[in-house]
């Protein structure tokens, strides 16, 4: 009897790749393959050059700047689109599991094709815009990384928009009030704690409808914030919205680091504190009690509840360090970043954070990926006026609007959502 | 027991052992609930609601008073009075606002004088202006919930229908009013239904949360916006990005003399109104649409197309957004600017919760909401409190409403014996 | 010595509902205790009071002789309980030593999971109890037997010596239901104790050194294996005689009214679930297909009534080729359905009865005329089919989600039935009901089937089966393993069929 028993596993991977996914797949690297030619090759004369620079402003240059001929560049990156496409055609099952890799290869390429062909005969400092791309993507990382502590344990939160923009203000209030930034950021964080609380004893115990709940919360907060700002904030600018900004701190030797140590080492704290969040959130998330728990949770509250874990506890303090790692983030925009507190400054940064997280699907590394293309599109916006390239700065920042639904489509793999995420727990019900 | 007839083989014991069996299982009858009681029931906590967030809302405002500190420091009495008159003057003055002087009214009628009736009866009509958008943004989040949809992108959707209507309103020229009005205001809903459109054929496609696209869809609509200004829409003798002032033809017939603006846009609100419950309840495809919404797995088992719901649904609360988004273009600003809407798309959410997803709950919230924005101008002249005060008071009753528990705890009401009607939005993945 | 689990007048009131009225229960050490009693009938309440995830409202627990207050699932952890439950508390994207460890977690200084640690003790339970399951599969990956291993191994991990077993062969094969009585008898020898639930009399009958019985709550009887047989059982559990049989002519079958053919039809995780299946229903008779839950009878089911596209094979209602039709054009073509899950499928809660009544047949006349709803006829026809399936409502108005099971599914019977119907396609449709309700859903199945309408019953309960139908077809892993005359079968043989094996041993 024994020997019929045998435990069959299906093996995982045989699910990832499909017939029609890898044929899109493949359609797809032509495409941009084809595009790279028709849209930049073709346009550009032979004989210019496209000159990336390679230190961002204020820094001395460590290494020269990379100059490369314009047409060789953009032919050669459009075939091997190219020819990436053929293979994932012809070849049984393309490049299996390392499809969405070669895909961000791919993207890549014409991202690089895009940024040769705009800035052709000109130059375009490269490192000044992955500096920036970075720094947009500081807040945008944080808020995912809030959108993912609570949706990993069953709560959704779209009012995290709200809870940067309280956290925004307060923080500015009270740096300027104590004259400790410190003190400004900690307020800020208890901001976004307090109306964390908010929405978890609404979603948790109330079971209101989470979507609505944060809705109420970004309403409140925009309402919220305004009121004073236009009250207070504007009236005695000097005493209450004067907290200046924390300053860059390079870190010894490392910030000395050719081309990288500039963008990664020489910045203000929150940037290093958003680097230690996501690792402590990426490892506690999959290698400790903490992670496992709460995304139990957020799996299957009653299995969990089974086994004596404490549903609601489990998601009032997720819910509670979501929410102040959201009011931190906010902390980033008045003294992080701009030095003062303005009226709606988040300006939707919140929902984006919501995308990016989606786009990483639910990861933090791959939330801070989905950040950091934000982050991408939004400085090369503003880069593109410079050079004057005539494509309207408002469809690239569409595109990554674009990209977030045509991931959430399904096209680029399933987005694998928490399954008890935004479904209020009933502990006893018959 | 009917069971006997059917079945004359049954013994006794057989036939009593089920019963009891029934008998245990089977809720008792609830009590029929006289109609009153139950519209009684369906306002107080919508009207309880609206009372504690304004409550909140006196507080927060003598909270951030220096002059109720200034008097507290006196002494706690003169504290409490000046907060008294804090709340007294600035709610006198929203009211005032929202609905005219009760004094001035009764004057104007007495001595009957047209004009005087106008300027009397200013505010009222005010309120009714700015309650217009409301309906339309209202109906349109409410019908999604009808259909099981969050339609969290109204605010998307009104800014391509005022891009649509704006663009056909001014571009097209040499039209009467009686076919460039509906064109221009149909080239509004069609421009919401498009953007409604998209996520509904998304979700239906592929499973994709429509919270999440419509969101997107937002922030799309608002660069869309941004360009358009900028570029092929902007006003060609104007740096400002505004664009072209819509042809006289195209403008909402006003039915008074200045200042009244009051326009043909609210009375198709009304009748939108009218025309989404009709549809709703009284039509096969409201029947099909609501199944759907209410259970989708149920509405597919009897042989109703869900995917196409889905589609309809969200095209159809586009549409009403859309003409939201007309309605100011064709009714009040009679051009495009950038950033018209101040957030009527979240602002719906809250009026189609509070009218419980009703097309007449939305009218009579929509006209409540309208009301305290126009008044809470006039109270920021008057007094100086911001007119932010009235976003607060929004957010309170939102939570209010959507958590009627709070408001049963806060002044000791019974549950209904029916269980509480909670709106539920199908989670993230949740195909 | 003190028996190791005492439950003393354990109490329970739900609105409406007295779930648990004084229930006494003792459970001697290494024995396995059956608590038997029909759907509905407490015992699920009971085992969950005494897990902590409910808190009765009278009552006493006590343990090894001490008493004990369970206020959460840690408390009976704590006390050495443990319980699979009916449905599995397994995370399907864990894997399983994630799933065993959780919340019992063996970890490194600052909280960092020992994976390798904990599933080593896997192994050492998997082999020491013959269970084998790899500690690295995923949940999700593993077929319902390893499954529930997988939550006897949580019990072990956890040592428990109580082991509550919440309907554990309702989702296995006859032959997974061996491998379990074995599993049940190696923990017994091994010093555990174990609490039983059920509500199939010859499973309790081979493995039980107790019962009990429960009945709408209550303790109706105490007895062993050795004192009682099937029949008293069963009369215990529903407290009269029970009469299993379905009082009915043999049917006269007519013309062939479905046609399936070759059907090969994808599960949601795109796996074979039907392969090659082929079979025919005549007008006039009830075909039962047997088999055990998860053996591909959801998916022909739905592929028949069109909610579910097959991959190639035919399907042909009354010389229509109906194949990947829509679920509209199939019930248009006379085809009813009465649905597995009938709160999740079958009706609308929040509507009325009136308009569940008039689910599929809302846009034609003469409930809709032009596109507007007729609600004088629709009150109309609420109230007849009210009267006429004896549906127990406070009035057609009333929620659907206010009534009470069988009445839910008696309205379901009158949407289907009252229209012209030539197929009905039923599936399990009185599970979860009391005996009153499948009584009567049977009675009007038998009756339809006598006015001509060809029947498709499926159902997991094979008394339903062997009742009803008048041939049978078993069901095993997506293909039809044999079908048969009723009358020639008994249901032995059909058992074994259902456990795949179609050679009877010798």
């Amino acid at each position: 009897m024994t020997t019929t028993t045998t435990t069959p596993t299906v093996k995982r991977e045989i699910k990832v790749a499909s017939p029609t996914r890898q044929r899109v797949m493949g359609i797809i690297f032509l495409v941009i393959g084809f595009g790279i030619w028709f849209l930049f090759s073709r346009d550009v004369e032979a004989g210019t050059y496209t000159k990336f620079g390679m230190t961002t402003g204020g820094q001395v240059a460590s290494i020269p700047d990379l100059t490369v001929p314009t047409l060789a560049t953009l032919n050669i990156l459009a075939v091997v689109c190219g020819v990436l496409g053929v293979v994932q055609l012809v070849r049984k099952d393309g490049f299996g599991k390392y499809t969405n890799l070669v895909l961000g290869g791919v993207v890549a390429a014409f991202v690089i094709s895009f940024l040769t062909w705009a800035a052709a005969g000109k130059s375009i400092n490269f490192a000044g815009l992955l500096n920036t791309t970075l720094l947009k993507a500081v807040p945008l990382t944080l808020g995912a990384l809030s959108g993912i502590l609570c949706e990993r344990a069953g709560v959704v939160n779209i009012a995290i928009e709200g809870m940067m923009l309280m956290g925004a203000m307060v923080a500015s209030l009270f740096a300027s009030v104590s004259g400790s930034l410190w003190i400004g950021l900690a307020a800020g964080v208890a901001a976004g704690a307090l109306l964390g609380l908010i929405h978890g004893v609404l979603s948790i115990k109330y079971k209101t409808d989470q979507i609505i709940s944060g809705t109420a919360i970004n309403i409140f907060s925009i309402g919220m914030t305004s009121y004073i700002s236009s009250k207070f904030l504007q009236v005695y600018q000097l005493q209450l919205n004067n907290p200046g900004t924390f300053q860059p701190y390079a870190i010894p030797v490392l910030s000395k680091i050719p081309f990288f140590g500039g963008i990664l080492f020489d910045q203000n704290m929150f940037v290093y504190a958003m680097f230690l969040l996501l690792a402590l959130l990426q490892f506690g998330l999959f290698k400790t009690r903490w992670g496992l728990r709460m995304r139990s949770v957020g799996e299957y509250p009653r299995a969990a509840d089974t086994l004596g874990i404490n549903v609601f506890r489990t998601r009032y303090i997720s819910v509670l360090l979501g929410s102040m790692v959201a009011g931190f983030a906010g902390a980033y925009f008045s003294i992080g970043s701009v030095g003062g507190f303005d009226e709606v400054m988040t300006a939707g940064r919140g929902f984006i954070s919501l995308a990016a997280m989606i786009f990483g699907n639910w990861i933090p590394v791959g939330a801070f990926g989905g950040s950091l293309l934000f982050g991408f599109a939004d400085s090369l916006a503003s880069k593109l006026a410079i050079l004057g390239v005539q494509i309207p700065s408002e469809l690239l920042l569409m595109t990554p609007y674009i990209v977030t639904m045509i991931v959430l489509a399904g096209v680029v793999g399933r987005a694998r959502t928490p399954a008890a995420d935004g479904v209020p727990y009933e502990k006893e019900s018959l | 027991m009917t069971n006997e007839k059917s079945n004359p083989k049954e013994g006794p014991p057989k036939q009593s052992a089920s019963e009891i069996f029934l008998e245990e299982i089977s809720k008792p009858p609830p009590k029929q609930r006289s109609r009153w009681r139950g519209i009684g029931q369906a306002i107080a906590i919508p009207a309880l609601a609206v009372f504690t967030g304004l409550l909140l809302g006196a507080v927060f405002i003598v909270l951030t008073s220096e002059s109720f500190y200034a008097a507290w420091s006196i002494s706690p009495i003169a504290g409490l009075k000046e907060a008294w008159d804090i709340v007294v003057t600035a709610y006198s003055a929203l009211f005032v606002g929202a609905i005219g002087s009760p004094k001035e009214i009764i004057s104007a009628i007495i001595n009957l004088d047209p004009e005087a009736l106008r300027e009397a009866l200013y505010p009222l009509t005010e309120s009714l202006v700015a309650a217009t958008p409301y309906i339309f943004g209202g109906l349109s989040v409410a019908l999604g919930f009808r259909v099981g949809l969050f339609n969290i992108g109204a605010e998307g959707q009104i800014f391509m229908g005022a891009i649509f209507a704006a663009f056909v309103g001014y571009s097209i020229t040499g039209l009467p009013a009686l076919i460039h009005i509906p064109l221009t205001f149909l080239a509004g809903a069609l421009g919401g239904a498009f953007w409604g459109f998209i996520p509904g054929w998304l979700k239906a496609k592929t499973g994709a949360h429509e919270v999440i696209n419509t969101i997107m869809l937002n922030y799309i609509a608002f660069r869309l916006s941004d360009y358009l200004l900028t570029g092929p829409m902007q006003r060609p003798d104007s740096f400002n990005p505004v664009s072209p002032t819509i042809m006289d033809s195209a403008k909402l017939t006003r039915f008074f003399d200045d200042p009244i603006r009051l326009h043909l846009g609210f009375i198709i609100a009304l009748g939108m109104a009218w025309l989404v419950w009709w549809f709703l309840f009284k039509t096969e495809w409201g029947f099909y649409l609501r199944s759907v919404g209410a259970n989708l797995h149920a509405a597919r088992y009897a042989g109703m197309n869900v995917p196409l719901a889905i589609i309809l649904g969200m095209t159809l609360a586009g549409a009403l957004a859309g003409m939201a988004g007309g309605n100011e273009v064709l009714g009040v600003n009679y051009n495009l600017a950038m950033a018209f809407s101040s957030g009527y798309g979240f602002d719906s959410i809250a009026i189609a919760l509070m009218g419980k997803s009703h097309p007449l709950g939305v009218v009579l919230a929509a006209l409540l909401f309208g009301a305290l924005r126009n008044g809470a101008t006039s109270m920021m002249l008057a007094t100086g409190i911001p007119i932010d005060i009235i976003s607060i008071v929004q957010a309170f009753v939102l939570v209010f409403v959507a958590a009627p528990a709070i408001i049963r705890t806060i002044y000791r009401l019974k549950p209904p014996p029916e269980g509480e009607e909670g709106i539920m939005v199908s989670s993230w993945g949740g195909d | 010595m003190a028996p190791v689990l005492e439950l003393k007048g354990i109490t329970k009131r739900f609105p409406g509902v007295l779930a648990n009225d004084h229930i006494d229960l003792t459970l001697e050490e290494g024995q396995i205790h059956a608590l038997l009693g029909e759907n509905g009938a407490g015992k699920t309440t009971l085992m969950n009071i005494l897990y902590g995830l409910y808190q009765p409202d009278e009552g006493e627990i006590w343990v090894q002789g001490k008493q004990i207050k369970v206020h959460s699932p840690s408390d009976a952890i704590a006390s050495g309980i443990g319980m699979v439950h009916q449905h599995f508390m397994l995370i399907p994207v864990f894997t399983v030593t994630e799933n065993v460890m959780l919340g019992d977690e063996d970890v490194r200084a600052g909280g960092i999971l020992d994976r390798k640690t904990v599933a080593a003790k896997i192994r050492q339970i998997s082999e020491q109890y013959n269970l084998q399951v790899d500690p690295d599969a995923y949940v999700e990956d593993l077929p319902v037997g390893v499954q529930q291993r997988v939550e006897i191994i949580k019990l072990l991990y956890r040592e428990a010596d109580i082991l509550i077993l919440d309907e554990p062969s309702a989702v296995l094969t006859p032959q997974e239901v061996e491998e379990l009585i074995k599993i049940m008898r190696s923990l017994v020898e091994k010093g555990k104790s174990i609490i039983f639930i059920t509500h199939k009399l010859k499973e309790v009958l081979e493995i039980a050194d107790q019962i009990t019985v429960i009945r709408r709550g209550k303790v109706v009887g105490a007895t062993t294996p050795q004192e009682a047989d099937q029949n008293q059982l069963a009369e215990m559990m529903v407290g009269r005689q029970v009469d299993l049989e379905v009082d009915k002519e043999p049917g006269r079958p007519g013309q062939r009214v479905l046609e399936v053919k070759d059907l090969m039809v994808l599960d949601d995780r795109h796996q074979l679930a039907v392969d090659g299946v082929s079979f025919e229903v005549m007008e006039g008779e009830v075909l039962g297909i047997a088999g055990v839950q998860g053996n591909g009878q959801t998916e022909l089911v739905e592929a028949i009534t069109g909610l579910r596209l097959s991959t190639s094979g035919k399907i042909v209602i009354t010389d229509e080729d109906l194949t990947n039709s829509t679920p509209r054009q199939i019930t248009e073509q006379g085809v009813a359905h009465v649905p597995e899950d009938r709160q999740k499928d079958g009706l609308v809660l929040p509507f009325p009865v009136a308009d569940n009544l008039i689910l599929n047949t809302y846009y034609q006349a003469p409930f809709s005329k032009g596109v507007v709803l007729q609600a004088d006829k629709i009150l109309e026809n609420a109230n007849q089919l009210i009267k006429d399936f004896d549906i127990r409502t406070p009035g057609a108005m009333t929620k659907a989600g206010a009534l009470s099971g069988g009445n839910q599914q008696k309205v379901i019977v009158a949407r289907e039935f009252s229209r012209p119907i030539k197929l009905l396609v039923a599936s399990q449709p009185t599970r979860g009901l009391d005996v009153g309700s499948i009584e009567y859903i049977h009675r009007r199945i038998i009756e339809k089937r006598d006015q001509g309408t060809a029947i498709l019953l499926v159902s997991t309960e094979l008394d339903e089966i062997m009742g009803l139908s008048d041939r049978i077809a078993v069901m095993y892993r997506g293909k039809i393993v044999d079908v048969m005359p009723a009358q020639a079968v008994t249901k032995e043989q059909v058992g074994l069929l259902m456990a795949g094996i179609t050679q009877p041993a010798a």
